[in-house]
């Protein structure tokens, strides 16, 4: 397994999420694949909106519960972000993989790449944008622990170029 | 049947299950039907209301009950993949459907042409699917309901019943139904 993905799923053990949703992600594919085995009930959706919905569910059920998406998948689920969670009180952490990056090849996602962080900054999502795998451990616990004490919804961004230092380039 | 009739006739049945409810008038009616701390209504994130159900039954062994509409699970269909897919027993999705977006105004859903809520819910792979065109034929369908995944479609006139709308602030509601699922029992992940 990568660094990466090591990294994600003990700094989400260290934050006491146990609950997630996800929609698929090749820097998260590990990561989908190992959730249960860290004892993180992982419930696989059809559309970010949709993923919203039912962590908003398992925290009113009692748990601690994490979005995992890519970026363009933010879009399809702002107005859950703001009329269920943040109307409520319904916290999230949200971890989302930013494609449309420097290296991005596939020009469909430059413009939401572009978009995602004034997004964040216009709804009000606090956000963490980490530069290193260190960083990014001790991000998400942070932005787990800003999501519960606030009730909102935080979200931690995750840099394809994270994936470049965990191969040495 | 009238929908508030529908919400009416499950609401007698109820003991401790909890209640999600879908925006607008829906949730107005269960508020003025019977209110209780084991219902959560929802005010905003239309489509939503069966997914947040999911969450819910996936973190409680209490029953989980959700009153949805038509032109909202229309808006969700991928819910019922899901739901189908994880099953868990103690979920019971009631569809109010009226063929219509009432609380806009009225305009025709697709349920009034050819769509099937109960061949769609059949098809995404939920075994069982009841619908229910009476309060006798609905209070049937909840009870049988029990225990296993279930989706019941309820066949319900058109309109809305003149209910206030609730006086209650979303924290509040979010609050004391997170408090009524803590009591009874330990939350469990046996799902």
């Amino acid at each position: 397994m990568s660094i990466l993905s090591q990294v994600i799923l003990s700094s989400l053990v260290k934050a006491g999420v146990n609950f997630a949703v996800s929609v698929p992600d090749t820097l998260f594919a590990e990561v989908l694949e190992k959730l249960e085995d860290v004892g993180i009930i992982h419930v696989p959706v059809t559309r970010e909106e949709e993923g919203v919905g039912v962590a908003a569910g398992a925290y009113l059920g009692g748990k601690r519960p994490v979005i995992l998406m890519q970026n363009s998948g933010l879009g399809n689920c702002m107005n859950a972000l703001l009329s269920l969670n943040k109307t409520f009180g319904i916290p999230l952490l949200m971890l989302i993989s930013q494609r449309g990056g420097r290296r991005e090849k596939v020009v469909a996602q430059i413009p939401m790449g572009k978009a995602t962080i004034p997004l964040l900054k216009a709804a009000c999502i606090p956000f963490y944008v980490s530069e290193s795998l260190q960083q990014l451990s001790e991000h998400v616990v942070e932005a787990a622990n800003h999501a519960w004490r606030d009730e909102i919804p935080v979200a931690v961004i995750v840099r394809r170029e994270l994936v470049e230092e965990d191969r040495g380039y | 049947m009238k929908r508030i009739e529908a919400i009416r006739c499950v609401v007698e049945e109820l003991s401790d299950e909890l209640v999600v409810c879908n925006i607008g008038y829906p949730s107005r009616e269960l508020y003025s039907v019977g209110d209780r701390d084991e219902n959560f209504y929802m005010l905003g994130s239309m489509g939503l209301a069966s997914s947040i159900g999911l969450g819910l039954a996936l973190s409680t062994r209490k029953r989980v009950v959700v009153f949805d509409g038509d032109g909202s699970l229309l808006m969700n269909l991928g819910s019922l993949v899901t739901i189908a897919n994880r099953s868990p027993s103690n979920l019971t999705l009631i569809v109010l459907d009226n063929e219509s977006y009432s609380t806009t105004g009225g305009q025709p859903s697709y349920t009034a042409g050819k769509t099937s809520l109960a061949r769609i819910a059949k098809a995404a792979g939920i075994d069982n699917v009841l619908e229910a065109r009476s309060p006798g034929e609905l209070k049937r369908a909840f009870n049988e309901s029990k225990g296993k995944t279930s989706v019941i479609i309820a066949k319900v006139e058109k309109g809305n019943a003149d209910v206030p709308i609730i006086p209650l602030s979303p924290y509040k509601i979010k609050k004391r139904f997170m408090e009524a699922v803590k009591s009874g029992h330990a939350a469990s992940t046996s799902n």
